[in-house]
């Protein structure tokens, strides 16, 4: 049995340790919001925080996240970047598919939360390595120019 | 349209738990299979319909066609809405069942499915009517309560009021009378004067559960005792199971069986990780004495010998032999175009469960009628045994519209072999999505343009060579005189006026890669080849690249209206600046897909080691009747985006019939940073409405490689770009 705290709530779980924590998320904990897209840490679907710092869930393995806070895009309300983050992202109808959506928001709001006014140039530097099929980027680059101006 | 009558379905058994209106709409002749779907248990009787008001006052929209991005169903449900006259807040969007007698394509005839940018422009006038029709049984049902007359009682936002009286109902008072009454047979459509939910903003459905994690995929459904497949796909198409051991494979903690279908070995276990680790622990034997061998590169010989001969007339107007013998210039270029994937970000997947009564499908789906045929014939039911649940879709680019339903019937097939003792959620991981096959098909062209004494175009030669992507699906019969019109879309309905021209095709068929459409099909190389030549000419002859397309656009007021508010708000012929050591450019270039035309105007700046930014994209666009115009702008923003992934990026490359690419890192997508910024300018129109989910595709690559050609001189004519070529 591992041990995992998920969005301040505690959970055994029986898996291999070498599981990624990603389809521990998704699969034992139905947790669906968190996506895969890749397996190999190459598109930010699977973006989580751990302790608060964004991680690629997909080639985390669940053994590595033992004893620390895990939040996924399920509690991200809970966090005031997050509600702003997401408003923004409504107001902006940002979301196309909406399958890379949940990891560029975690990304935003990790960025949100080390930087209030992020520049266009620090927006490419913590946005680039969340991949959109669709394309939502200039979306995603005016979305959190809009939180950042509901922060301020 | 004109057979199509609308049924008040309330009517045919009254909605107990839901109390409400239901409207639906049935081809007349149907109407015993309409009753027999009528008596199904309340829940699927709801569904049967395009528009349900609860008593609850909830306004639900039953969405025929998939979300995959698009924005369909905010544009359906738009459509409603707006005759309805509801409250654009309280609408929310289902996706309708399976059920081609309700549900068809209007523009694709007794099929149901989605594609080729045909949600809204077929579902106009029908939604149209549904929302109308629904307005008048509230209205009558207002009118009775009241004693009042009906031209007396308006609605607005949700609300039927009775001015003169002051009485009010909101829709959900109003839904058990409004079931009751007669369906009126013809209903009065709004002015489009007095729209208001047309062509405003209209915010999307779906933004809230996209953005909490909530929205449900394909990928997020959980049966109870589904088991997880992932399959060992043959190295090489063609290729076929000789023998495997599974030993190691069931060794693996999770994992509960191994089968064979006819398509590899599947692994089944309890969740993803340990099917994916069972997989991968298989030992398979394959047989591939018949895979098909041939890499990329002699693909690419074989298809500019085929261009050297005469392929299949596709199209012929005036003598081009004349023509060309007359020249006194001819110009001669030729274009390469790999392989593409689709590469949504949601790999393909499916759940499908076997019980008693037939087969229950969740998936991301886009292809109903010839699914629900495709599974019946496997398991030996019915089509209408199929049981179609339509989720959100990860994106798709055409690759659920799945012309064999392949992964589906893999996931039935491992689902036949187990028995159908559990559910099973087939999942393809990416590896297995990308080099699976069902790619935009590889293609040549070779063009030459005639060029008179007096610098006039006066011959067009296009010769092109590809699979047919038609071949093998449900509408292989489109296939006339070996012409696959979607192999020379956009090549045969060129919009300039060139007295003599020639359309070839070569359709090679020993190529067995698996090629189907990818979002604009054809488009995605004619408006390559078209758009970059016509800007050859242009330069050949000496004349501005716009001036010359509106001279020969005479006959096509629709293209160069659309052209010149592209040029116009894309500054066209004002200066560029470039800093110290670099080139800056700017390209132009029109497209009509899907009955929708689209021109861009593309900015360019290329450094001295040839690396290239496009700074920004203008795009114009004409769409008839702008239903959402935001998600009009958001789609073509997204087609920038996406065209210049493959522009930049893109090429899936076989070596000895093996593909070389299997995830992101050699098949890359388009970063954040590298977005243009893109405008877009709608022309206003009060036509139907025509499709916008490709159309802002093809025009991208040909304006940047012409604002490539501005900047540096050097013409681009394979895809994706050798920046490397433009080093100086
Ligand atoms: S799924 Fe983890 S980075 Fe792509
Ligand atoms: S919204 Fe579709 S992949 Fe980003």
């Amino acid at each position: 049995m591992i041990k995992l705290n998920v969005n301040g709530k505690s959970h055994q779980v029986d898996v291999a340790p070498d599981t990624p924590l990603l389809w521990v998320l998704r699969d034992t904990l139905q947790l669906t919001g968190t996506k895969y897209g890749c397996g190999k840490g190459l598109c930010g679907a699977c973006t989580v925080y751990l302790d608060g710092a964004p991680a690629r869930s997909c080639s985390t393995a669940v053994s590595s996240a033992v004893g620390r806070r895990i939040t996924t895009i399920e509690a991200i309300d809970a966090d005031r970047i997050g509600k702003v983050v997401q408003a923004a992202w409504r107001k902006l109808d940002v979301v196309q598919c909406g399958y890379c959506q949940s990891g560029q928001i975690m990304s935003a709001v990790a960025l949100l939360a080390h930087k209030r006014q992020p520049s266009d140039a620090d927006i490419d530097a913590a946005m680039s390595g969340n991949l959109c099929r669709c394309a939502t980027y200039q979306r995603v680059r005016a979305a959190i120019h809009e939180a950042a101006k509901a922060l301020a | 349209m004109s057979q199509i009558v609308i049924e008040n379905l309330s009517r045919r058994r009254f909605l107990h738990g839901a109390g409400g209106l239901t409207l639906g709409f049935c081809i007349p002749g149907l109407a015993a299979a309409a009753a027999a779907v009528a008596k199904a248990p309340t829940a699927s009787f709801a569904a049967n319909a395009f528009l349900r008001i609860g008593a609850d006052n909830s306004v639900i929209v039953i969405a025929k066609h998939l979300e995959m991005g698009q924005g369909s169903h905010t544009g359906l449900a738009t459509i409603v809405a707006e005759e309805l006259d509801a409250d654009w807040k309280t609408v929310r969007v289902e996706g309708a069942p399976a059920d081609a007698r309700r549900y068809n394509n209007l523009n694709w005839g007794p099929m149901q499915g989605t594609g080729g940018s045909s949600a809204i422009a077929n579902s106009w006038e029908q939604l149209r009517q549904a929302g109308a029709t629904g307005r008048a049984m509230l209205v009558a049902a207002a009118a009775q309560r009241w004693r009042v007359g009906e031209a007396d009682i308006v609605v607005r936002d949700g609300v039927v009021s009775h001015p003169a009286s002051g009485r009010k109902a909101t829709f959900g008072e109003l839904a058990l009378d409004a079931a009751k009454q007669a369906v009126p047979t013809k209903v009065a459509l709004k002015d489009p004067k007095d729209f208001r939910l047309i062509g405003q903003q209209a915010n999307r459905r779906d933004s809230k559960d996209k953005t909490d994690g909530s929205a449900r995929f394909t990928q997020d459904v959980f049966l109870p005792g589904m088991l997880v497949a992932v399959v060992a796909h043959p190295p090489r198409f063609g290729a076929t199971v000789k023998s495997f051991d599974a030993s190691r494979a069931k060794a693996i903690k999770g994992v509960v069986d191994v089968v064979q279908i006819p398509g590899g070995v599947a692994v089944l276990a309890k969740d993803t990780w340990s099917a994916k680790k069972g997989r991968d622990a298989l030992a398979v034997d394959w047989d591939e004495s018949a895979a098909f061998k041939l890499g990329s590169d002699e693909i690419l010989a074989r298809y500019k010998e085929l261009a050297k001969t005469p392929g299949a007339v596709a199209k012929q107007a005036g003598d081009t032999n004349t023509a060309f013998a007359g020249a006194t210039k001819v110009l001669s270029a030729s274009y390469d175009f790999p392989y593409l994937a689709h590469a949504a970000m949601e790999p393909l997947n499916c759940v499908i469960r076997l019980g008693k009564d037939g087969c229950e499908v969740w998936n991301g789906e886009q292809m109903q009628t010839p699914d629900q045929h495709s599974l019946a014939q496997l398991f030996g039911i019915k089509p209408e045994q199929v049981k179609i649940n339509m989720l959100f879709a990860g994106g798709s680019f055409g690759r659920r519209a799945s012309k064999d339903s392949d992964y589906l019937l893999e996931a039935a097939q491992i689902v036949k072999a187990i028995a159908g003792r559990v559910p099973v959620k087939l999942v393809w991981l990416r590896e297995d999505d990308m080099g699976a096959g069902y790619y935009r098909p590889m293609f040549h062209h070779a063009l030459e343009a005639a060029i008179d004494s007096d610098g006039n175009l006066v011959g067009w030669r296009h010769r092109l060579v590809g699979q047919s992507i038609m071949a093998g699906s449900p509408m292989a019969a489109m296939i006339k005189n070996g012409i696959d019109p979607v192999s020379v879309e956009g090549a045969t309905n060129l919009p300039y006026a060139v007295p003599n021209l020639v359309v070839e095709l070569h359709t090679p068929t020993d190529i067995r890669v698996p090629v189907l459409w990818w979002r604009s099909v054809g488009s995605t190389h004619t408006a390559f080849s078209t758009e970059t030549f016509i800007d050859e000419v242009a330069a050949a002859t000496g004349k501005d690249p716009l001036a010359l397309r509106l001279q020969l656009l005479a006959e096509h007021p629709n293209h160069a209206r659309v052209l010149k508010l592209a040029a116009d708000k894309g500054d066209w012929g004002s200066p560029l600046k470039a800093n110290a050591g670099e080139r800056r450019g700017r390209g132009i270039a029109v497209h009509e897909s899907f009955r929708t035309i689209v021109a861009q105007v593309a900015e360019v700046t290329v450094k001295k080691d040839g690396s290239l930014k496009v700074d920004r994209v203008v795009c114009a666009v004409d769409c008839g009747t702008a239903v959402n115009p935001d998600n009009i702008r958001s789609q073509l923003e997204g087609s920038v985006g996406f065209a210049l992934s493959a522009a930049l990026h893109q090429q899936i490359t076989l070596k000895a019939g093996r593909v070389e690419q299997d995830n992101f890192d050699g098949f890359e997508l388009l970063r954040l940073n590298e977005m243009p910024a893109v405008e877009v300018h709608i022309v206003p129109s009060s036509a139907a409405p025509t499709g916008i989910g490709e159309p802002g595709v093809p025009p991208l690559a040909p304006a940047v490689a012409n604002a490539i050609a501005a900047a540096t001189g050097r013409r681009l004519r394979r895809m994706p770009f050798n920046t490397g070529e433009l080093a100086i």
